[in-house]
């Protein structure tokens, strides 16, 4: 029996008060097994315990959700008894470490979320944050980070068709990779992870068990030192190819009747699996762990209940059914032991070489785990700093070609051009505009697909970045005609134990959860990654929201290009005042302001304007649209352009010459740009009245040129070679084996 | 028990680029007389046989069959125990 | 038509391929596991693109040594044709019914876009659907494309009218700039001696459908349809 020593305690990541909870539990002293089991149940990853109590603020439900937080992935019907499951997860801690495995197991790890309740994954994307592009880390993190999520996601078989890439110095450090999947399921046959059935065989599958990841959930509780480079052994290797072939075999399986339970083994490995199906399902346990197929010899009962290796499922099968599974899985080479059994009562029981190394109650451990309401400190408020402060831009075409060209705008061809976008032959739109459209196999349907976050409105006033970052990916997925349905978010912040970053987060949250209501958005399934901190320097509060919709038909839907000559351009949503500029890339950019509050997100707006937008398409009135996001509605206009590989013309009819920056460049929120053929244009405008929303034209397209009306023009082909030479040139050097 | 190492590398003529871009690294982290970089691949195979000429005859023909593209690869096989 | 589609652990535009296949040949193929030693009457044998398993040791080499593998070269010899699309033009030239190897991408990354072809013999079968000199467009997405041959092999096969896509410009111009993954002479797809098995990098399977952004496809499988009969 190994001493339980204080070090020993604290090594665990577990507090003194942690430790007596679990003595008064026991009633005894834990084996090193079962402190290690305490250790990852109740770490922050798995527990949740700075930031449960702010999560029950966000809504859940809606006539659409199926299931929402709790279980593996949310749920959502969208209707002819089909259903989509998914659900985004941070990965960040490791693919700093070690950014091709890192980045590779965020993958393998949420497509096992999804497909663990019975749906074939048809989509991934993935919201990257990393240092300042000139930080001498970034562009090894970078090839890293996208390699891997390539590698794995391109031999899994599904492709990777949209997110995000930021770049600031405030994640020099630490990195951000936030991973989502997609999944298309049955309605009918959605298979979840509470356990049933005394007597039942507990069956693993997938592959061996060997000594990766120990105590990786711990090191995503923690945060970094300059030790961190010392602890590479903790990052596990993904097997894309295993994972694929278990997709395939979990498949098969569920299309019969065999499964009772099924839950993937992610995080504290077959520790935390194990023990969510028997506290969910109310039953005990009894392992033996002598049955855990292992890839080393010598591995003790530590090691097996810890060990983080890929790649695994663990299942509840019904007892007649065990020889129908197992040769389905013997069929696709994967490994598939009995290693216990669903016991009645409260306790969970495992055996190792002849000795009880794990004698635990169920419940009080899965849902005892401390919930802390940690204190936060006011931040202060940001001053509002209106645009007439702001240094107006003399030649609004060169600011235009400077923020085209900057990390923040520049085209991010050179990621997704290295994941494979187009398998599974469904995508209907590709990645680069505002969502991605994914149709479902063999109907007329699509699914929208987006994730949005700007963490810059975040760290100015948290209420507004929360929200914002909602109704961002609302009007993403909106702009191409879909019906937003629900959401998934991934919420990375510092230092909770800070009240600064707790108040972030408590005010993220609260933006998040109004936003979520007024447009009937809710949260389905989640993910929280705190103590993103080096040397006490917190990153940006970055909560990464990823969101789903419904396109009813995918004859009527839109994309940002545009598509003929001689079409009218019109703004929707545009608000009464000069324009926002504080916290806009303009401001920072190119006036060098980083101060000021960020532009308000009045939520019945965004509905109101969001809605007439998206019956425009849905009507087929309208194809071309975006919305206006970073940067303003020049660079929107730009990216419109670009993508249709056409020129236009905007007037600046009625903008006083002091407010043009703000027209230009304003960063105010609930718009989009349409493109209609001219003849219509009046029809539209007469429509949005009636709607009670603003609308007018702006301008043209036509031509190869982007024009300013009065001031001057420049070539499309010259501000290409701008957007799209940026990310290339910086990443140069051909990529090297690591 | 019989160890067989089996070095399967490009034939001289095949462009690398993996080469060239750990050569072009090196040259860029300040080791500066590297003069070529090539990539190969290195196999380490326990085989139950013991006799030492039929140990290499069977490891001849995995290179032939499976371990080495013989188009773009050639192999070298080293026995030990 | 009777079409089949080979599929291995890890093959992952098999469905992809049998989409295309039941459109053009007005039913849907079989779907033939690795570990089958004998085939079905067929009149196309489909190697499909993904993974096979992993592509560990070199892409398509595991997959070449499956016993399915047999069967269809021998059923190649009998004349019945053979179309192995990006995974599937590996393993062919693994399994020795293509020459040449394909190798890394020359800029060592894994590449997915659209690119243009130049159809550069249409009088056999697999390009039946094209004209002579006619420029296509469909996507690539691949770690190892780069098709590699010793220049006899390649003198050998241009002039037997062997190389039957070229990777080119928009203009239809075959150079470097044209060439997206360092094949040499530009070579995306080829055919054997004797004319029955194709082997092609780029996946006409992918653009097979009006919605997904692109039509060279159909007229790919129509075309090939129509000349075996």
């Amino acid at each position: 029996m190994t001493q339980i020593t204080p070090a020993l305690i604290a090594e665990h990541g577990l507090s003194e008060d942690e430790y007596a909870r679990i003595l008064a539990m026991l009633g005894r002293p834990p084996s090193l097994t079962e402190l290690g089991v305490f250790s990852v149940m109740w770490s922050e990853h798995c527990s949740y315990k700075s930031s449960k109590r702010w999560l029950k603020l966000l809504p859940t439900k809606a006539p659409w959700v199926l299931c929402g937080p709790g279980e593996n992935a949310g749920v959502i019907d969208i209707g002819d008894g089909q259903a989509i499951i998914f659900k985004m997860e941070s990965h960040n801690h490791p693919s700093f470490i070690e950014p091709y495995q890192g980045a590779a197991t965020g993958v393998g790890g949420i497509l096992r979320d999804v497909f663990t309740m019975g749906a074939r994954p048809i989509a991934n994307l993935n919201a990257l944050r990393f240092g300042a592009a000139d930080h001498p880390k970034t562009r090894h993190l970078l090839a890293g980070v996208v390699a891997g999520i390539g590698g794995y996601g391109n031999c899994v078989g599904v492709p990777t068709v949209g997110g995000e890439c930021g770049f600031d110095a405030g994640y020099n450090t630490n990195i951000l990779v936030n991973a989502m999947t997609v999944g298309l399921a049955d309605a009918g046959r959605i298979f979840y992870s509470a356990a049933a059935g005394p007597g039942s065989p507990i069956v693993y599958v997938g592959s061996k068990t060997g000594r990766d990841g120990i105590h990786g959930a711990t090191m995503a509780s923690a945060e970094f030192s300059e030790e961190a480079e010392a602890k590479r052994p903790t990052v596990q290797i993904g097997d894309p190819f295993t994972e694929k072939l278990l997709i395939e075999a979990c498949l098969e399986l569920m299309a019969t009747d065999a499964i009772v339970a099924i839950q993937d083994m992610g995080a504290a490995g077959l520790t935390s699996s194990s023990f969510e199906m028997a506290a969910k399902g109310k039953v005990g346990i009894a392992l033996d762990l002598d049955r855990v197929p292992t890839r080393e010899t010598g591995m003790t009962a530590y090691e097996i209940m810890l060990s983080e290796s890929q790649e695994r499922m663990l299942m509840v099968l019904k007892p007649e059914r065990e020889a129908l599974a197992r040769a389905i899985f013997e069929k696709w080479d994967l490994d598939f032991a009995v290693i216990g059994t669903i016991t009645d009562g409260d306790r969970y029981v495992a055996r190792y070489q002849g000795s009880v190394v794990i004698d635990l109650p169920v419940a009080p451990l899965a849902s005892a785990a401390p919930e802390y309401d940690r204190p936060q400190a006011p931040l202060p408020a940001p001053a509002v700093i209106p645009a007439a402060a702001i240094a107006p831009a003399h030649d609004p075409l060169a600011a235009l070609q400077q923020l085209m060209g900057s990390p923040d705008l520049a085209s991010r061809r050179w990621i997704w051009e290295q994941y494979d976008h187009m398998v599974m032959a469904d995508t209907v739109q590709r990645p680069g505009g505002d969502a991605a459209v994914v149709r479902v196999h063999g109907t007329a349907k699509g699914v929208a697909l987006a994730c949005d976050c700007t963490p810059r409105y975040c760290e100015a006033e948290p209420v507004t970045g929360g929200r914002q970052a909602v109704a961002e990916t609302w009007r993403n997925l909106t702009a191409v005609g879909a019906r937003p349905l629900a959401i998934t978010n991934c919420l990375n912040f510092g230092n909770p134990e800070k009240p600064e970053i707790m108040a972030q987060f408590a005010g993220c949250l609260t933006g998040m959860r109004d936003a979520c209501e007024a447009l009937a958005f809710p949260v389905v399934s989640g993910n929280v990654s705190l103590y993103n901190e080096t040397n006490g320097v917190a990153i940006p509060p970055t909560p990464t929201i990823g969101g789903v919709g419904l396109i009813e038909d995918l004859a009527h839907t839109a994309s940002l290009a545009l598509k003929a000559a001689g079409q009218a351009l019109i703004l929707i949503g545009g608000q009464e005042g000069p324009g926002w500029l504080g916290q806009s890339l303009y401001a920072r950019q190119i006036a060098g302001l980083n101060d000021g509050a960020p532009p308000p997100v009045d939520l019945a707006h965004e509905r109101r304007s969001g809605d007439f937008v998206r019956a425009l398409i849905q009507e087929g009135r309208v194809a071309t649209c975006h919305d206006i996001a970073d940067g303003g509605l020049l660079v929107a206009v730009a990216e419109m352009a670009l993508a249709g590989n056409m020129g236009l013309s905007l007037t600046l009819e009625g903008i006083a010459e002091a407010n043009r920056h703000a027209w230009l460049f304003g960063e105010d929120q609930g718009r989009y740009v349409i493109a209609c053929p001219a003849t219509e244009a009046a029809a539209v405008i007469a429509l949005s009245q009636r709607a009670g929303v603003a609308a007018c034209v702006i301008g043209r397209t036509g031509g190869s040129e982007l024009t300013l009306e009065g001031l001057g023009a420049i070539s499309l082909a010259g501000l290409r070679d701008v957007h799209e030479g940026w990310m290339p040139g910086l990443m140069a050097a051909p990529a090297t084996e690591a | 028990m019989i160890k067989a190492r089996v070095h399967v590398g490009l034939k001289a003529g095949v462009l690398d680029p993996a080469g060239k871009a750990v050569e072009h690294s090196l040259h860029a982290l300040g080791f500066a007389g590297v003069r070529g970089v090539r990539t190969a691949k290195s196999f380490e195979l326990v085989l139950e046989e013991t006799d030492a000429v039929k140990a290499r005859a069977a490891v001849e023909a995995m290179c032939q069959q499976l371990l080495a593209n013989t188009v773009i690869e050639t192999y070298r096989i080293d026995l030990e125990g | 038509m009777n079409t089949g589609v080979i599929v291995f652990p890890g093959s992952n535009c098999d469905r992809d391929v049998a989409v295309a296949l039941a459109r053009a040949a007005g039913r849907p193929p079989v779907m033939v596991w690795h570990k089958e030693t004998a085939l079905p009457p067929l009149d196309l044998i489909v190697v499909p693109g993904g993974f096979s398993f992993g592509d560990y040791l070199r892409a398509g080499a595991i997959a070449a040594h499956s016993p399915v593998i047999r069967a269809v070269k021998d059923r190649a010899a009998t004349g019945v044709p053979v179309l192995g699309i990006c995974n599937g033009f590996q393993v062919l030239t693994e399994c020795g019914l293509l020459p040449g190897v394909l190798m890394r991408n020359r800029d060592l990354r894994f590449i997915c876009r659209d690119v243009d072809l130049r159809v550069d013999n249409a009088a056999w079968r697999f390009t039946a659907g094209y004209r002579e000199g006619q420029v296509v467009r469909m996507p690539i997405a691949h770690n190892e494309g780069n098709y590699f041959a010793d220049d006899a092999t390649l003198d050998r096969l241009e002039g037997e009218g062997q190389v039957l896509f070229r990777y080119c410009t928009a203009e239809g111009v075959v150079n470097d700039a044209g060439n997206p993954n360092g094949s040499q002479r530009n070579i995306a797809g080829i055919i054997n001696a004797s004319r029955t098995v194709l082997g092609m990098m780029p996946h006409p399977e992918r653009v097979a459908d009006p919605d997904l952004g692109g039509t060279d496809g159909i007229a790919f499988f129509a075309g090939l349809m129509t000349a075996l009969q």
